[in-house]
């Protein structure tokens, strides 16, 4: 990031270390440990499953939400234990996190869905109108689209919509599940030049992607979970450059890898009965 | 002609006062997704402060007392019975309100005995006449007050922040937990704001023509049921339709009851509920609710 931090909102370091979480029976996230110092991009890697999602629900307190619960460990924000907060707390304490899937509200119209992100703001009304004139300056076509049903927007746009929304309380820590899912590459591309943008004015951000390559351009440090459990963590340019990484998450082909799917075709049968 | 203007005012001002119920009924639908079979019982309790108290503090103090006992009776169910149920399923919470609005009926109809509480208005059975039609004065302050209300009630919805987040938390809750709605604050505001509403219904209810408060006045709002249904539970213009369309449906199957004769006497009771299984059979939604209200 060129120029960094002019700092208007003090960020702080998040610190998550041992957290287990689990849904009823079923283990989630066992002992993660992640930090995001303030200021700083970090991005979250993994498959389907690996316990991304879970990780921002507990720091976001909205686990309840999906009848999950902390077992173990702590997460603190600015040396501080968000320990049996609620969400409301974690918003004021400027952690705000942009949901998987955009979920704008589709029966408001686009000024009422920034409205709304404002409600756990504690800055008052002129920090509202400030935060409105920033979103309005990052997204035009909000400002254009403001009286229509958010429902009625394209996908790109429902995503500029969800990060205005999340911006709207002046956030301090930006957290991001998926937000080039399901979006054009182009616009993904939009997206994370939003995202610096974002981070240039002093706001940590903690990005969850499937898009590992978009992900890992982004993101000063990096941590990869596995079956709930950190794998592999460091700066974004060695994961960049992991074997592991680059066959798992970039699908860069090695020699090794193009073996192992020419075993799998040849030792694959063939249905002749049900293609015939 | 005369007869048909009188009925169809009559009917508008009844409506209005439905429309207040079914109003209620669905703002804590939209809020919680509890159907709340306690309204009836907030709706008495309002309408019992009131009269009880008429006498000492005057009409107008022993009102707003009763909006405001109504009110904090519909939090009171919130706060210490609802809430204990949060994550409970839908139709369990629905259960569970039956059960509060047994409990809250059989002390009011103790209380009540066999008495008719008069509300102690100050329009008693006085009639205004404009050329050939006539309307009691109450029906006019009921049509103007729900008015008033429903008015007010919905620039709140749209414009405030009190709105914003009702209806955030309506369509999705837990992305509006994530924008910092606190979903519990949401919810109580919700039966407040229900149980007030619901009082001055009651107050409308029991004015002249009918004769009072009595243990039968919970009955009466029963009507809001199938006004919120056929407009569409989860909106709010659908109440004001609804509880419209049942007044005036309720006042011109009651005036022409005699012409009528063939479907049998106490038609007009029955004809809301006709209407609502017609208008279900054609828009199982209702008249504005939204078509697939079950989330993912």
């Amino acid at each position: 990031m060129s120029e960094t931090s002019a700092s208007p909102p003090s960020a702080a370091a998040l610190e998550v270390r041992g957290l287990s979480v689990g849904y009823g029976p079923v283990r989630a996230l066992r002992e993660v440990s992640l930090d995001v110092p303030a200021g700083a991009v970090v991005a979250v890697l993994g498959g389907n499953g690996a316990g991304k999602s879970t990780l921002l629900r507990a720091i976001s307190r909205t686990l309840g939400y999906h009848r999950g619960a902390v077992t173990a460990g702590t997460v603190s924000y600015g040396g501080r234990d968000l320990h049996g907060a609620g969400a409301a707390r974690a918003v004021a304490a400027g952690i705000v996190q942009v949901p998987e899937g955009r979920q704008v509200f589709a029966r408001m119209t686009v000024a009422d869905n920034l409205r709304a992100g404002a409600l756990g703001a504690t800055g008052g009304r002129t920090a509202t109108r400030a935060a409105l004139a920033h979103v309005h300056e990052l997204f035009p076509v909000l400002a254009d689209r403001a009286r229509q049903h958010a429902g009625l927007l394209s996908g790109g746009e429902q995503q500029m919509l969800a990060l205005g929304r999340a911006l709207m309380s002046g956030p301090k820590l930006l957290m991001l599940d998926e937000p080039s899912l399901g979006l054009a590459p182009l616009m993904a591309a939009r997206i994370a030049e939003t995202i610096q943008q974002i981070n240039a004015t002093g706001t940590s951000v903690l990005l969850v992607e499937q898009n590992a390559a978009l992900a890992l351009r982004l993101a000063s440090t990096a941590y990869v979970l596995d079956v709930g459990e950190v794998a592999l963590h460091g700066p974004a340019a060695e994961l960049a450059a992991s074997d592991e990484v680059r066959r798992r998450y970039l699908g860069v082909v090695d020699e090794t890898a193009a073996e192992d799917a020419d075993r799998a075709r040849t030792a694959a049968p063939t249905l002749s009965r049900w293609t015939a | 002609m005369t007869t048909l203007i009188e009925l169809l005012l009559g009917g508008l001002s009844m409506g209005a006062v439905y429309a207040l119920i079914a109003l209620g009924f669905v703002v804590i639908f939209k809020a919680t997704e509890v159907v709340n079979f306690a309204h009836a019982s907030l709706l008495l309790a309002g309408g019992y402060v009131t009269a009880v108290l008429h006498d000492d503090l005057g009409f107008w103090f022993a009102l707003a007392v009763g909006i405001a006992g109504a009110a904090v009776v519909g939090a009171a169910v919130e706060f210490f019975v609802m809430r204990r149920y949060r994550g409970s399923d839908h139709s369990v919470l629905a259960i569970v309100t039956i059960g509060v609005d047994i409990l809250l009926v059989t002390e009011l109809t103790r209380r009540i005995g066999t008495r008719v509480l008069s509300p102690g208005d100050p329009w008693g059975d006085k009639v205004v006449t404009f050329g050939a039609v006539s309307m009691a004065q109450t029906r006019i302050a009921a049509l103007l007050a729900a008015a008033l209300l429903i008015t007010a009630f919905l620039l709140a919805f749209r414009y405030t922040s009190w709105g914003v987040a009702m209806r955030a938390a309506a369509e999705n809750p837990q992305t509006a937990a994530l924008m910092g709605v606190r979903l519990g604050r949401v919810s109580l505001s919700a039966w407040a704001v229900a149980g007030a509403l619901a009082a001055v219904a009651a107050l409308f209810l029991t004015v002249f023509p009918t004769p009072g408060l009595e243990r039968a006045t919970s009955l009466a709002a029963l009507k809001a049921f199938p006004a919120a249904i056929l407009g569409g539970l989860d909106s709010t213009t659908g109440a004001l339709a609804g509880g419209l369309i049942v007044g005036v449906i309720e006042s011109l199957a009651t005036g022409y009851q005699s012409d009528l004769s063939f479907l049998g006497r106490g038609i007009g009771d029955l004809a809301p509920y006709l209407v609502m299984v017609v208008v279900l059979l054609i828009r199982p939604a209702g008249l504005f609710g939204t078509k697939e209200p079950a989330r993912v």
